[in-house]
């Protein structure tokens, strides 16, 4: 078997990556898997803050490559659960610290152990980014529903299939029904269009995000949280259930009336 | 020159060129240059009228005759013809045309059984079977088609046609060496930025919500873009 290895990127900056993987860790934890997540984003960890273990680091990825301490020393269990992990990059260097070939190492040695290896990738499409798609079975591409993101994941999205790592899968992070109704925002519709690619959730933008991600508990641990709902779901269609965008119906009509926007836009 | 196979006669509008229906169109057209290379300065500056009878004629081979006529100083203005794929070509290239009532219609109608030789020039292409997304270029001598969307950010520069079996909507320039004769077809045309040799033009800002095959082409000095048939 082994663990499924799983990059989370985007091309551009702030769209959500960090917070992506946090709170898709979480969610499969909550739902009894073993997950370790890696912060590949070296010489900018954000990863330990919004998972409130930034206080805990000892050892970091760089030191695991460059063998200054056991792989198992670096990894950082979470405050809740017992069989999720965090392996935070290193703030003092930069990306040339790490190979992709050196991904490949760590994550070869977790897949025994772990049902999910998610890889935090810092933006940009230069070093940082192929380190973090070397070892990946599996990518998803977040993207905020603006034309410069779109842009990037399209990009993103062709570099992935040079790399024989694609087309990946979409995440539409951040949307706004109510931009979407006055025309302001792109719909999913108008972001799958370009993109042509399966799209795996749409988190709704929600102001319990940023503090959530300050206090170092992610927003999918607040029930009747939308955006933690909508993570909730990523994570089981990550684990291959069928999770119908309908199904997110219960925790208000606003989102009865995204899904109901969005369509048939797949799944 | 073989008499029966081209005739050229002078008429009030200029030079009438008749071209037999069933001559291999290659080998035909090598030796009609070879007649006006022997006769030297005799034609230069003639207007001259092409006539093929049932003979379907395509855009290139009537395109290659042009520039052809053009290169020994003679000019193609019109053309009559039996055949509406030949008559479709000429108004294609602005020619004038004048269905020629005189050809028996249909005798071997249109197209589709008359062989396209292998052999003939300015064929060469790219064909990409593929969305071409954000930061992907591609540069070729010859034409270009695309099975696929032309993503906003990527760009095709060719020295000849392109073609995009898809939405385009990135920066396509045909045409890329000076030939003015260059088009660029998609499916949904809405460019970033649209060359045709030294022109250049934008998409309106509104998208259309009912896309339709479209050509863009030089016609009185400037792109326009009509239906694509």
């Amino acid at each position: 078997m082994g663990a499924k290895v799983i990059t989370v990127t985007s091309g551009k900056g702030g769209v959500g990556k960090t917070t992506t993987v946090a709170n898709l860790g979480v969610a499969l934890a909550r739902m009894g898997k073993k997950v370790v997540l890696i912060d590949a984003d070296i010489g900018l960890r954000n990863l330990d803050i919004v998972l409130g273990l930034e206080n805990r680091i000892v050892y970091d990825l760089v030191d695991v490559v460059e063998e200054r301490c056991k792989l198992r020393q670096a990894m950082i269990k979470h405050k809740q659960f017992d069989h999720l992990y965090l392996i935070p990059a290193a703030q003092t260097r930069d990306k040339t610290a790490v190979s992709p070939e050196d991904m490949v190492r760590v994550t070869a040695q977790l897949r025994e152990e772990f049902d999910f290896i998610l890889i935090d990738s810092p933006a940009g499409i230069e070093r940082g980014f192929r380190n973090a798609i070397a070892p990946a079975n599996e990518v998803l591409i977040v993207t905020n529903p603006e034309v410069s993101a779109v842009r990037d994941a399209d990009r993103i999205i062709g570099l992935l299939e040079a790399a024989n790592r694609g087309p990946g899968q979409l995440i539409l992070n951040r949307v706004k029904l109510e931009m979407i109704k006055k025309g302001e925002m792109l719909s999913a519709n108008d972001v799958t269009d370009i993109l042509a690619i399966k799209l795996i959730g749409i988190v709704p933008e929600d102001d319990g995000v940023i503090p959530a991600s300050n206090s170092g508990i992610p927003v999918t641990l607040t029930e009747g949280s939308r955006a933690g709902m909508a993570y909730r779901n990523i994570a089981r269609r990550l684990n291959g259930e069928q999770v119908p965008f309908m199904d997110i119906a219960d925790s208000g009509n606003i989102l009865q009336r995204i899904t109901k926007l969005f369509g048939n836009s797949n799944t | 020159m073989n008499e029966q196979t081209i005739a050229i006669k002078g008429t009030r509008d200029g030079l009438l060129i008749s071209l037999s229906e069933t001559e291999e169109w290659s080998q035909m057209t090598d030796e009609l240059a070879a007649h006006i290379d022997e006769k030297g300065e005799f034609f230069n500056g003639a207007r001259v009228t092409v006539e093929t009878g049932t003979r379907p004629v395509r855009k290139h081979e009537l395109a290659s005759l042009r520039a052809l006529l053009e290169r020994r100083g003679l000019s193609l203005w019109a053309v009559q013809s039996a055949s509406s794929t030949t008559l479709d070509a000429a108004s294609a290239l602005d020619l004038k045309v004048s269905e020629n009532v005189n050809a028996v219609r249909g005798e071997y109608a249109d197209d589709d059984d008359i062989p396209i030789s292998s052999e003939e020039d300015g064929t060469a292409g790219l064909l990409i079977r593929r969305t071409l997304r954000s930061g992907r270029t591609v540069h070729t001598q010859g034409h270009v088609v695309v099975y696929g969307d032309v993503n906003p950010g990527s760009e095709i520069v060719a020295t000849g046609d392109i073609i995009v079996w898809g939405r385009l909507r990135g920066n396509v320039h045909a045409g890329a060496d000076g030939d003015e004769n260059a088009v660029v077809c998609a499916l949904d045309m809405m460019p970033t930025q649209l060359r045709i040799a030294g022109y250049i033009v934008t998409s309106p800002a509104e998208a259309s919500n009912d896309p339709q095959p479209e050509v863009a082409l030089i016609r009185d000095g400037q792109i326009v873009v009509t239906a694509w048939r």
